[in-house]
């Protein structure tokens, strides 16, 4: 934000919906789409997201302790309140005849990531403008802008924000990577500093590689031609990820199906008149209105059917 | 150095029995004893500035301890990382922004005082507002130093601030930790000029009864050629009046801003619209209650029995039982549009403060912000020195709590409940920092008080003669100043 940002184009800020209207997209607006149904909650994108991230590995205690450094969490809930490994309430449970239950039908899980919301809570509240939307829909962190003021993580509603407690660059303090462990860290992603936020950026490295490809031979990115480091992992596809401004994605056609009005982002869901078809998708804390960029669809438990 | 004027009053030796006693002849003095001369006035304040009791330098050595405790915890947080502080990505604030709201709060007792009340005629305020008003500048910077801690990497804080740079790069204007930043930065120069210009015809008095050392350079200098001449004092109460003017707006709108860090995020439990208000009357509110704490505190260290008095501290207290009421019932309007609300999430935040995991720090702190201050109302405990100290002492206590419970189980407890954490317990790190502020606060306030007039010489000598007129045109037979009015 300049000055001449202030006294020309105030107004302009948010004053038209985050897709379409006065916003370009320049052509791209990365979004995500996770079948629930397929997903088999395996952590093997969280793994992913390690390796190619350069997150911290905290341990343990840490981890525990609620100063995890993971972009992606696999995060569990079981159908009730009980306790699952409680073996007399496990009894109680199936003896009523309640349906099934864990270990019977198992947890739900979800995995989740920086929403990327169109308008990010995290964004307005920044004091110094470290995390800001790019024009091709991301919500980026710039680490070395941050001060380090959490004020984004307050606001964030999935508390996806993940500040870096301890020093974990430098190879003599506890919890950073061991020689020779540092030899692997990726060259194309930064190792954060102590006091800084950091969070899932839709592997922003990859997909400026390809875009830079893209725009040197004159053409958009095509599908398939990148994919973040969790869709790569996932085991069974459930996670799909593009550009949603190309009709031929999947993840656009995903979008299309649950009766996202994309122009303008509105939702109509199984309101839709004449259609009839049951919608499973839907997105996190959509009634905040952050209008977050990835969408699940709903997982259809034989409980339920 | 040399003091003109020696101690020969002999009021002052029979201290200890007015310090304790309940009303001395309180029925009699208003604001201030009508047989208190210009020359005493003078001669007790100056005499302030070199002769304290010894406990005066015992408190110096305990603070001095206090900052060295603070210094240190947060120099190993600086080396190791916030991490020390025992903080999680849920509750990533803490103890360091509920003392930040905290001080800021018992900053604006000191413009209530000084500002508000003066444009009001509110003579009793002359003995209290100027250590109130230095309160004010030193909570201010000690509430400073909380948004230092605070930060991640503290060493670029200069970002916050929109200077100039070739890469066009600003703070964020969206932000209310800018609007903070501004409005801290423009209430603590306004009220450190307010202090100083407040003080002016005061360090007159002492360049002119102080004849040589340092102290004699700095009250030259300090007095800026103050000759006390009628064209010097119509100017000095037209500047005195248009900041004290001033100085209430910037107060105001200082902890209304410093409300909204909460109020214009989204999180449940701090997305309400009476916080500024809310803000506003309890910074009020403990402010009062920590002055009352400081009153006792310079009544006997400093000698300042004669005008920090038994009627003046009636009228403040009462001042306080006042806030406190409309702070609870400003408290319970909080909850109710939040009961009333048609909001799941900041209903089941409610819910959890008063019955999770902080229910008994919440629960405390609703005793003593709501319940102790009746004592407030009772005529007979109003003057009673030591019910006083132990009073205000707990409700600001409870006053920290207060602000403890709007962050710690509110981040605990936010919209998306795998991230619930309730069990994130302030490590050493953070209390030993809290412990520092209140070391390094009292000490600016101890020098502060040794080294400037801690009440206002000239406004006493105004209310001293105002009170000697009204005894002397008094009606025959009436007692001229029957009680307070």
């Amino acid at each position: 934000m300049s000055i001449a940002n202030l006294l020309q184009n105030w107004s302009r800020y948010r004053d038209t919906h985050p897709y379409g209207g006065a916003k370009p997209h320049m052509g791209y607006k990365w979004a995500m789409a996770i079948d629930m149904d397929i997903c088999t909650g395996c952590n093997a994108c969280t793994v992913a997201c390690y390796a190619e991230n350069n997150l911290a590995v905290v341990g343990k205690e840490k981890f525990l302790n609620g100063k995890s450094m993971h972009w992606i969490r696999i995060e569990r809930y079981w159908h009730d309140e009980q306790d699952p490994t409680d073996p007399l309430q496990l009894a109680a449970y199936r003896a009523s005849g309640a349906g099934k239950h864990f270990p019977d039908q198992g947890a739900h899980f979800l995995p989740i990531m920086c929403q990327h919301c169109e308008a990010a809570p995290c964004e307005t509240v920044c004091p110094v403008g470290a995390t800001n939307h790019t024009q091709d829909g991301i919500n980026s962190q710039i680490y070395n802008r941050c001060v380090g003021s959490r004020y984004c993580n307050v606001n964030c509603p999935y508390k996806v924000r993940y500040f870096n407690w301890f020093n974990y660059q430098d190879p003599a303090t506890e919890n950073a990577w061991p020689e020779p462990l540092n030899q692997q860290l990726n060259p194309d992603v930064t190792v954060r500093s102590k006091g800084v936020m950091e969070k899932c950026t839709f592997c922003v490295q990859r997909l400026r590689a390809v875009m830079v490809d893209a725009r040197t031979e004159e053409r958009l990115v095509r599908e398939g031609e990148v994919q973040t480091a969790c869709q790569q992992a996932c085991l069974a596809g459930a996670i799909s990820f593009g550009n949603m401004l190309n009709p031929d994605s999947r993840v656009g056609k995903q979008w299309m199906e649950q009766g996202v009005n994309i122009a303008l982002d509105v939702q109509v869901k199984n309101e839709r008149v004449g259609d009839n078809t049951p919608k499973r998708g839907y997105r996190i804390l959509e009634n905040l209105r952050p209008y977050p960029s990835v969408m699940y669809l709903e997982q259809v438990r034989e409980s339920a059917v | 150095m040399t003091i003109k004027i020696k101690d020969d009053k002999p009021f002052l030796r029979d201290t200890s029995k007015m310090l304790w006693d309940g009303e001395p002849a309180a029925a009699e003095v208003r604001d201030i004893s009508p047989h208190v001369s210009f020359a005493q006035i003078t001669s007790d304040v100056v005499n302030s500035l070199e002769n304290p009791r010894p406990i005066y330098w015992w408190a110096i050595a305990i603070c001095v301890f206090m900052i060295g405790v603070g210094v240190a915890c947060e120099f190993y947080q600086y080396r190791t990382g916030l991490g020390v502080s025992n903080k999680s990505n849920t509750n990533v604030w803490g103890v360091y922004i509920a003392s930040f709201v905290f001080w800021v709060g018992v900053s604006h007792a000191g413009t209530l005082l000084s500002a508000l009340l003066h444009l009001t005629h509110s003579d009793w305020r002359k003995s209290v507002f100027r250590y109130a008003e230095a309160m004010t500048t030193f909570a201010l910077m000690t509430a400073g130093l909380f948004v230092l801690v605070h930060l991640g990497r503290l060493w670029q804080v200069y970002y916050v601030m929109p200077y100039p740079n070739e890469r066009g790069v600003w703070s964020n204007f969206q932000s209310p930790l800018v609007w903070d930043m501004f409005v801290i930065g423009a209430y603590l120069t306004c009220s450190s000029i307010f202090l100083y210009t407040g003080m002016i015809p005061d360090l007159a008095v002492f360049r002119d009864n102080i004849h040589d050392g340092w102290r004699k350079k700095l009250y030259t200098f300090l007095a800026m050629g103050w000759q006390g001449t009628d064209r010097h004092w119509r100017n000095f109460r037209v500047a005195y009046l248009t900041l004290s003017v001033y100085l209430i707006i910037l107060a105001v709108s200082g902890h209304s801003v410093v409300s909204s860090d909460f109020a214009m995020s989204q999180q449940p439990g701090f997305h309400i619209t009476s916080f500024p208000p809310y803000f506003v009357v309890g910074a009020l509110y403990s402010g009062n209650a920590a002055l009352i704490t400081v009153f006792i505190i310079l009544r006997f260290m400093f000698r300042y029995e004669q005008y920090l008095n038994m009627d003046v501290l009636r009228k403040l207290v009462r001042l306080t039982f006042a806030l406190a009421m409309i702070w609870t019932y400003l408290h319970l309007i909080e909850m109710a549009t939040v009961w009333y609300g048609h909001d799941t999430a900041a209903r089941d935040q409610l819910y959890f403060k008063a019955t999770g995991a902080y229910a008994g720090w919440w629960w405390l702190f609703n005793f003593l912000a709501i319940v102790c201050p009746w004592v407030m109302a009772f005529r007979r405990w109003q003057t009673n020195l030591p019910v006083q100290m132990v009073l205000s002492l707990l409700l600001n206590v409870g006053m920290w709590l207060e602000r403890w419970m709007i962050i710690a189980p509110t981040l605990g407890h936010s919209h998306y409940p795998w991230t619930f954490d309730f069990d994130q317990w302030p490590s050493f790190v953070q209390w030993g920092i809290l412990f520092g502020s209140f070391g390094w606060f009292s000490l600016l306030i101890l020098i502060f008080c040794k080294v400037f007039p801690a009440v206002s010489m000239y406004e006493l000598k105004e209310l001293a003669y105002a009170r000697k007129m009204e005894a002397h045109h008094a009606p025959v037979g009436e007692p001229a100043t029957k009680g307070a009015h």
